[in-house]
């Protein structure tokens, strides 16, 4: 009887006031059978990161619009390696302009999620994301 | 995985995490997480904190958290919502009221998904408070669901029962009926600052008054079938008193920490605590070998000798006492 049941973090690190998104994304993910850990606006790095330890989550999904992306995304990534949990996928979704991808692929983002992206994708990317990490674990 | 466990023992707070994880994911690997850490638990306090849904459990756990903090606790937390029953997901947003707490080394918060369950909390939340229990909390604080009238789980688990009402949710007719108001060990009514508070508090004093009496008619009872060694003296009973908290500003909070520690202190002094670890201990172990038996018949009996007898009872050739008899017919009773 195992219960192998997706947990992802949405987070809203920075300081914009828009979680119209985050939202949307969080309830898809829970309509797709994911337990969807939400932690509200506002948080720091620091508050991501421990969030996504004590959590033990699977993925940890940023939704971040207020251009503050290329500050506030390398600063995560290197928490979470200080952390030992940097096996766990990271994607962004938001204003991110095109010429950023790049870079946040470099700092160790999963994909990058644009407005306009639809919930099925990004569902199957979870998805896939955790199964590639259960595999390079071994199981 | 022993590794992991030892881990957990010296407060490892990724370790923990991860002995949660697997806790939930099955019961075989609850099991050998449980059996191991069982014998370094039962020092910490667990509290549980029920209510109706926007009474404001969550911005209450979070002050009392603080509160417990001020006093040089560690403090872990399991709060849980409930799964979707369609698509077995679930939202958990217990945390966005927590956000005073995040940074704290000495907190722990875990969100659980109720996965099915019905009675306020998950099937393995048990098995999670153990966890917080041997990694060194002194106090875990348990939110159930949401609760309305049925979801009394919470009150075999925990050694001290918050229930949380909010002004205005029903007539005083709801205050006496039967469900989660029996199981309080500490009533408050959040949200003190609204005009209709007065009201819920009176109600509830009330129902507490009307209460008493029927504690006596129970203490001649006692005293009529236990001979004199069944008396038990007015002050080594614990009161139930009400509460008014304004959780958003941390208004009363303070007051009900002293009635969490009061009623700690009750529990030890006249023996309640050891009565109540025996009565979650029965129940915990009913619940296991429910749980263990339904498993084992669904290995022994085929499938297609299942889905006939369902058939049969839904056709009405035979009712589904007869039905279960038969099935447990099929269990081996050999180990």
């Amino acid at each position: 009887m195992e219960e192998r049941k997706i947990r992802v973090l949405v987070a809203k690190p920075g300081l914009d006031g828009h979680d119209r998104g985050a939202k949307v994304i969080a309830r898809g993910l829970r309509d797709a059978g994911m337990e969807v850990i939400y932690t509200g606006l506002r948080q720091t790095p620091e508050m991501v990161v421990e969030a996504a330890l004590q959590e033990d989550v699977d993925v940890v999904g940023l939704s971040i619009l207020s251009g503050a992306h290329t500050a506030l995304v390398p600063r995560i990534m290197s928490l979470m390696r200080e952390r030992e949990i940097d096996d766990v996928p990271v994607f962004l979704g938001g204003i991110v302009p095109t010429d950023d991808v790049p870079t946040m692929e470099e700092e160790g983002i999963t994909a990058v999620f644009g407005p306009g992206t639809s919930l099925e994708h990004i569902v199957t990317a979870v998805r896939e994301a955790v199964a590639n990490r259960e595999a390079g674990a071994g199981g | 995985m022993d590794d992991l466990l030892a881990q957990v023992r010296q407060g490892s707070r990724r370790a923990v995490a991860r002995a949660i994880t697997r806790v939930e994911r099955s019961d075989s690997q609850a099991r050998d997480v449980v059996t191991v850490l069982y014998p370094h638990t039962g020092r910490a306090h667990v509290i549980g904190i029920t209510g109706p849904p926007g009474s404001g459990k969550s911005t209450l756990v979070n002050e009392l958290a603080k509160a417990l903090r001020r006093r040089e606790c560690q403090v872990g937390i399991v709060a849980v919502d409930p799964s979707s029953p369609f698509s077995g997901g679930a939202l958990l947003g217990d945390r966005v009221r927590m956000r005073d707490l995040s940074g704290d080394p000495g907190i722990f918060i875990r969100s659980m998904a109720s996965r099915g369950s019905l009675g306020g909390l998950a099937r393995a939340t048990a098995a999670v408070v153990k966890v917080l229990d041997a990694a060194g909390f002194d106090v875990i604080l348990v939110e159930t669901v949401g609760a309305g009238q049925a979801e009394v789980d919470i009150a075999n688990m925990a050694h001290t029962t918050l229930v949380i009402e909010a002004p205005g949710m029903g007539d005083d007719i709801q205050s006496i009926k039967a469900g989660i108001l029996e199981i309080a060990d500490v009533l408050i009514v959040n949200k003190a600052d609204r005009p209709e508070a007065a009201n819920t508090v009176k109600a509830l004093r009330l129902m507490l008054h009307m209460g008493e009496s029927t504690r006596v008619r129970h203490h001649g009872h006692l005293l009529e079938s236990g001979g004199p060694g069944g008396k038990v003296s007015e002050e080594e009973e614990w009161e139930v008193r009400v509460y008014e908290t304004v959780a958003t500003t941390g208004k009363g909070v303070e007051e009900v920490v002293e009635a969490i520690v009061a009623h700690r202190d009750y529990l030890k002094e006249s023996g309640e605590w050891m009565v109540r670890e025996q009565d979650r201990s029965r129940q915990e172990i009913e619940q296991l070998l429910q749980a263990r038996l339904l498993e084992q018949l669904r290995q022994e009996v085929p499938q297609a000798e299942r889905d006939e007898l369902i058939a049969a009872v839904a056709a009405r050739e035979t009712d589904p006492y007869t039905a279960s008899r038969r099935l447990l017919a099929w269990i081996k009773l050999d180990e």
